[in-house]
């Protein structure tokens, strides 16, 4: 945190005032002021769905605001193409690494110069010594960019920018895929960048690197900014007041008359030996995503146990885990007792564990097939609905009535393709299938996306007649007031790691929102 | 069978070898363009029967055979440009629109040809040939691969062209990031649009070409359906060469003497029904792609359309 004074004066490179987007169904800004200034560091704090992506999206030309101005040198502007945007001095490093995997590190910083030139790649490299030299990085022109880990790819980028002569750079989420070492780096790398004059807009769901790098902290909920700490008071405060402040801006302050609230936890779930126990399960991580990292968790019956977390940080990994849909390659699954983790995904639904996924009809059903048949999906060909391979629809449509009916599902018939059915009654055939006949454990992935208000409360209130009815529920949501609404006990995950495990109640949003943004409880 | 080997029999399977070869390469190195931007250029065989139409009419009419490929590479641009607005502008699925237009441009031009050309089915005198001095000298060889019109060596020295635009020039660059990773393009600061669409017209009017070579040095004549699958036999040499020019060329040569065979095979008089001689190529393509299809990594991004900050 080192703004010097001269800085303090200057006039913002970037400003944007009152910047509307909607996309189909949801704002995703909604009347945002930011000021953007050289010499400072400035940190965008949000959850998922917080309109962080959209604003960048605007600012580096992939996107046009509905209303509202951008301000560039006090000149008015709108940024049409991200041609522009770097023409304007803005330069993006976005968080899925923009590099052609096929070219060499040179010839991705040579695209974008003009068609008819020849890459004029000593010139190129003249320009990169000099920058990464008063910088300390160190990139090698000629591999290839497939071959380079993702902080050398990052690193790549960021070169690409400044070569760009640009003069706001931002980065987006660029400590998510990086090794705590390269965090410092990128750190420190920010540091020496804005004490040159840059500008640079860092987004990130770490709360610790915000209060570390940072030098002016703006916090999105929702679409909207709900607050900003400028540097004056970012000096002024020491990490733990700061810290706290910010906690309070991003996860304070939203009980509103609508608001469930809390659940309070059943008192008798823990007291039963518990049904499903992993211990120290263990997943290897990829290019593209997190493994597992020796996760323990205890589900007791009756009990609603959430998997809270930032998007992308293991949840699918576990649920693919627990499901059989991939080999865990240490650790033990116990359901009932008895190790699971060999099984194949039939076997463990043989034995009672049942998965309802996130990709409701990619994965769970088939979309052209009758209602009916998907009831029946993990049973097709055997008895007692097929006899010697050949279907008897009687039974297979008795069967498909009853369901129909106990779970009030809205089709036109037991016929009717499921693919036509809203999202909702989709979830429902799903859940009448998952629930019949000898479930004793039932994992949720995102149960209520992309559903409606009413159904989304509707399939709430049936999550907890399921663990009413005594049997186990592992949810796994990104949604904070789903957990806090539905479950006895929220662990986070994070990096693949089970962070800290939390009892619902008056304290839990704080702590699970401590947790989430990388702080201890 | 010792005729099989004679001179004359070498000779002609040589020089149909080149002839039916240098179509194919064009169409090829064309569709080798498209796809190293990521697009999947079906609509090539139409675009390569509109040159062979309109190359055929304009040399017919103007009497000069260089006009006539000038009009056959404008012909193949106007089809392509009509898959660009389609499939690069509005992004619509590159297959369905690629057959819909060879199927129409196939179409379209055997109705013209029926309207003008059916009472009289006029004919071009031989095209002038381009001796090279010395080399054309040689036995066997000479006479075979250094006699041809002047756009046979151009042809051929597009192969080079073409390797020294993917290797060393920013569009080449622009190219290939265009179909490996489109998104990486454009946040470069280069238009995606615009690059496939500059690749997609540049195969119409290579394809153009071709159609015209095949009407008017080729056959001498406009007949419908000329092109024969020579614009899908295109395509499979891009996707066998992947980005390599060289290697179009290598397999329009393979390609061209088995398409030759079928006429040589009767200089020789040697007694195989004509059928079976016609399917040789296609049987060379089913043997190529076993025997180095699997190999073959195509651009990441062909056949998807681009779709900026699409998630």
């Amino acid at each position: 945190m080192t703004a010097t004074s001269h800085q303090a004066a200057a006039e913002p490179i970037v400003t944007l005032e009152r910047i509307t987007k909607a996309f189909p169904g949801v704002v995703a800004n909604d009347n945002v002021d930011l000021q953007i200034l050289p010499g400072e560091v400035h940190v965008l704090l949000g959850e998922n769905g917080a309109g962080k992506s959209t604003l960048i999206g605007l600012l580096s030309g992939l996107q046009q605001p509905d209303s509202g101005s951008i301000q560039i040198d006090g000149t008015q502007r709108a940024i049409n193409s991200p041609r522009h945007a770097l023409s304007l001095g803005i330069g993006t490093v976005f968080q899925h690494a923009m590099l052609v995997p096929t070219l060499t590190v040179a010839e991705n910083l040579l695209l974008g110069g003009p068609w008819w030139e020849r890459p004029r790649k000593e010139r190129l490299r003249e320009k990169v010594d000099e920058i990464s030299k008063s910088l300390g990085i160190a990139v090698d022109l000629d591999a290839y960019a497939h071959d380079l880990s993702l902080g050398e790819q990052q690193q790549v980028e960021i070169l690409r920018a400044l070569i760009r002569d640009s003069r706001v750079l931002i980065l987006d989420e660029s400590t998510s895929m990086l090794t705590p070492k390269g965090i410092e780096e990128l750190g420190s790398l920010m540091r020496r960048l804005v004490n040159r004059g840059l500008a640079i807009i860092f987004i990130t769901h770490k709360l610790n690197e915000a209060v570390s790098f940072g030098d002016r902290i703006s916090v999105l909920k929702l679409g909207r900014k709900v607050g900003e700490i400028g540097p004056d008071r970012f000096k002024s405060l020491d990490k733990a007041e700061l810290t706290t402040q910010i906690v309070e801006m991003m996860f304070g302050g939203q009980h509103s008359e609508d608001d469930a609230g809390f659940h309070k936890p059943n008192p008798l779930s823990t007291a039963e030996p518990p049904v499903l126990v992993l211990d120290g399960v263990t997943l290897e991580s990829t290019s593209t995503a997190p493994g597992l990292n020796s996760v323990h968790l205890e589900l007791h019956p009756g009990e609603l146990l959430g998997i809270a977390g930032i998007d992308g940080n293991g949840q699918k990994q576990l649920a693919d885990a627990l499901s059989g849909q991939s080999r865990i390659e240490s650790g033990s699954i116990t359901l009932n007792g008895k190790r699971i983790e060999t099984h194949s995904v039939g076997e463990r639904r043989d034995a009672g564990l049942r998965y309802l996924t996130d990709d409701r009809l990619g994965e769970g059903t088939v979309s052209t097939f009758p209602v009916s048949l998907n009831f029946l999906l993990k049973q097709i060909g055997s008895p007692p609905y097929w006899r010697n391979q050949i279907e008897r629809r009687a039974d297979i449509d008795q069967h498909a009535e009853h369901l129909i009916q106990d779970y009030d599902v809205r089709t036109p018939s037991a016929h009717t393709p499921v693919g036509r059915l809203s999202g909702g009654n989709i979830q429902k055939v799903l859940l009448a299938r998952e629930l019949s006949d000898g479930a004793k454990v039932v994992i949720f992935n995102k149960p209520t996306y992309g559903l409606d208000l009413s159904n989304t409360v509707s399939t709430r209130q049936r999550i907890r007649d399921i663990a009413a009815s005594g049997l186990g529920v592992l949810l796994i949501s990104t949604d904070l007031e789903e957990l806090l609404e539905l479950c006895d006990r929220i662990a986070v995950m994070d990096a693949g790691t089970i962070t800290g495990i939390v009892e619902n109640g008056e304290n839990a949003r704080t702590e699970v929102g401590r947790l989430m943004v990388g702080l201890s409880q | 069978m010792g005729s099989l080997f004679s001179e004359v029999f070498l000779g002609a399977l040589l020089f149909g070898a080149v002839a039916a070869a240098v179509p194919l390469l064009l169409a090829g190195l064309g569709e080798q363009i498209s796809e190293k931007s990521g697009i999947l250029n079906i609509g090539i065989e139409g675009m390569m029967i509109a040159g062979a139409y309109f190359g055929f009419l304009v040399a017919y009419s103007s009497g000069s055979l260089w006009l006539g490929f000038l009009g056959g590479a404008l012909a193949g641009g106007i089809v392509a440009s009509v898959m660009a607005i389609l499939c690069v502008r509005l992004g619509l699925n590159q297959i369905v629109i690629g057959i819909g237009l060879t199927l129409g441009l196939e179409g379209l031009t055997a109705l013209l040809h029926h309207v003008q050309f059916s009472r009289t089915y006029p004919r071009l005198p031989a095209a002038d040939v381009l001796a090279i001095p010395l080399l054309s000298d040689i036995p066997v060889l000479g006479p075979a691969l250094f006699r041809h019109h002047l756009i046979v060596y151009l042809a051929v020295a597009l192969v080079f062209v073409m390797i020294y635009v993917y290797r060393r020039t920013q569009l080449g660059l622009n190219l290939q990031a265009a179909g490996d990773k489109p998104a990486a393009l454009d946040v470069a600061g280069v238009d995606v649009v615009r690059t496939r669409t500059v690749a997609v017209l540049s195969t119409g009017a290579l394809a153009g070409i071709g159609g015209a070579y095949l009407a008017n040095i080729g056959a001498g004549i406009f007949v419908p359906f000329i092109t024969n699958g020579a614009g899908f036999l295109g395509i499979v040499l891009a996707m066998l060469a992947r980005g390599r020019p060289v290697w179009v060329l290598l397999g329009a040569l393979l390609f061209g003497i088995s398409l030759s065979l079928t006429t040589a095979l009767q200089v020789a008089g040697i007694n195989i029904p004509t059928d079976v001689i016609q399917m040789i190529p296609f049987l060379a393509v089913m043997i190529m792609l076993v025997a180095f299809g699997r190999r073959s990594s195509l651009p990441a991004a062909l056949g998807i359309p681009y779709e900026r900050g699409a998630r």
